[in-house]
């Protein structure tokens, strides 16, 4: 089992897809405790980044991440646009020149990805970010023992990872002015990062 | 929400299209990557000044553009930083060879989008020194956030670098003088109401009618606590206390302060605040030596103020005194 290019830009479709059709949940999310950008920014950056696939020439999926990552980066802004972006350009960095990507490739790009993020954003694991979806969704890439099952257990992961940060106090990003009164909400980015997992696996998991 | 606009995602794009018509004899604007740029950028020799933000706080930054202040300003989305393109061409646009300093607010995306132009712009042999505003007192516990918020205090380090700058002093001095100006700076808020986003439709957050809330941020971020309304002498007290203690300033300081409107506030209610400012500095032998006070550094429609001040020194009176031609500000010219 290995995930193509096309499957790759399926994924991204997917993702694009999600972040779209949830929209205002993440606005929603973000109005409660940070600016009520999310959902639109990111929607807005994945509409280019669809827009960017399209019309390029893309040798393999680490080629297809990297334009995503770089059309996330010019459009986004706020802290998503450099952190999705970082994310993106790491994994797609790592998988440039694999025309099949396997689970160890494919894990091995998302563990750079993740140092990526927190190179960038400075957050640790309880912080209440999209870290906190990130770090046990690779992790449970890293101990698969198949891609298809790796793709599944991340994703739920993934959404055990953003449900946690609900009754976290924020530490990083603009949630963090709330101190106290950000528990009780679920993390924004947390949310959008549960979303590419599963995406991820709906798109790569044969 | 009602709201003077022709669709939400084009409000950006067509308030650049009125700064360019209203303005077009001081600043040219470019729409992508978008920024607006002094008229006679670059100026060879002198230290190019570039900032940028969310937008929805105008005339912050693109107000600012002109002899004097800014060379450059990047303006994002509403409430959302500007991207890393877009800093890099506008510090392209404005270096005229003696380097370029950005005037970056502290805030988590600001800090990023303009850490990356860094990275992306290294190759291309432009000079560039960071100053970073964060003047929010109301950030109490900034261990355990993401630092305290740039407010205030940007627009006077915005005026004075422009001066220092224009003046002729080195990307060091410049550069220097900024932070100074941020260090000596304190800044507090207050919302009468909430804002409403054009991207979001709602309101930030919910405020009872005989309610105030106090350490607001700029982008709708509700403050510290709420409280009932008061009196504006109260208030202005509730705001003063913190900036005055956390600095310290103390008797024989000289000052310059500044109330700012947060957009949907008369500007004399602004007046009526500035009155008790200056009678609270005198009971604490302050000297204002300078002030401002009007919409400069807004949230949207939102109502409230802010109170900035600044212990000064000689060379920020000289810089704040020198000419300023901007849409927002002109003064000297």
């Amino acid at each position: 089992m290995a995930i193509t290019r096309d499957e790759t830009l399926d994924w991204m479709r997917r993702f694009a897809g999600e972040v779209a059709e949830h929209r205002q949940e993440l606005v929603a999310l973000d109005t409660a405790i940070g600016d009520g950008d999310h959902g639109t920014n990111m929607n807005r950056g994945m509409t280019k980044a669809l827009e960017k696939l399209e019309g390029a020439e893309l040798a393999d999926s680490g080629a297809a991440l990297k334009t995503v990552a770089m059309a996330l980066v010019s459009s986004v802004g706020g802290a998503a646009g450099p952190l999705y972006g970082t994310l993106f350009l790491q994994i797609g960095n790592a998988l440039a020149g694999h025309s099949e990507v396997d689970l160890a490739a494919f894990a091995g790009a998302w563990r750079k990805g993740l140092e990526g993020v927190q190179a960038r954003g400075k957050a640790q694991a309880g912080d209440k970010t999209m870290v906190d979806a990130l770090i046990p969704a690779v992790e449970a890439l890293e101990s698969a023992s198949d891609l298809n099952a790796g793709l599944r257990a991340a994703a739920q992961a993934a959404e055990e990872g953003m449900k946690a940060t609900t009754p976290l106090i924020a530490r990083k990003g603009r949630a963090s002015y709330l101190g106290e009164r950000s528990k009780d909400h679920q993390d924004p980015g947390a949310t959008s990062t549960y979303y590419l997992f599963k995406s991820a696996a709906e798109a790569l998991a044969g | 929400m009602k709201k003077l606009i022709n669709a939400p995602d084009a409000v950006l794009h067509d308030a650049l299209h009125g700064v360019e018509a209203a303005h077009g004899d001081r600043v040219r604007v470019s729409y992508d990557p978008a920024f607006v740029v002094r008229r006679d950028a670059p100026v060879q020799g002198k230290v190019g000044l570039v900032s940028g933000g969310g937008s929805g706080h105008e005339p912050m930054h693109g107000g600012f553009v002109g002899v004097g202040m800014l060379d450059a300003a990047c303006p994002g989305e509403v409430f959302t930083s500007p991207t890393p393109d877009q800093m890099i061409e506008a510090t392209k646009a404005v270096d005229g060879g003696a380097g370029v300093v950005h005037i970056v607010k502290n805030y988590t995306g600001d800090v990023m989008n303009f850490d990356m132009a860094a990275e992306m712009g290294r190759g291309e042999d432009i000079e560039v020194e960071t100053v970073l505003t964060n003047d929010d007192v109301a950030v109490e516990d900034s261990l355990y956030t993401a630092g305290r918020r740039g407010v205030g205090v940007t627009v006077l380090v915005e005026k004075i670098c422009g001066g220092a700058a224009e003046d002729g002093r080195s990307l060091q001095e410049v550069a220097e003088l900024g932070r100074r100006v941020n260090a000596n700076g304190r800044s507090m808020g207050m919302a009468l109401t909430p804002c409403i986003t054009p991207g979001s439709g709602n309101p930030s957050f919910e405020l009872g009618d005989d309610e105030v809330e106090i350490g607001i941020g700029i982008h709708g971020e509700p403050g510290r606590y709420r409280e009932k309304i008061a009196p504006a002498s109260q208030i202005s007290e509730r705001l003063m206390t913190p900036i005055v203690e956390d600095l310290p300033f103390s008797n024989g300081d000289r000052v310059l302060a500044f109330v700012n409107g947060m957009g949907g506030t008369p500007l004399i209610e602004l007046y009526v605040v500035y009155a008790e400012v200056a009678k609270i500095a005198r009971e604490r032998g302050l000297t204002i030596e300078r002030n401002l006070v009007g919409n400069y550094i807004t949230s949207l429609e939102m109502q409230g103020c802010s109170i900035t001040l600044v212990k000064l020194d000689d060379e920020m009176v000289r810089y704040w005194d020198a000419p300023v031609n901007t849409p927002a500000l002109r003064w000297g010219v």
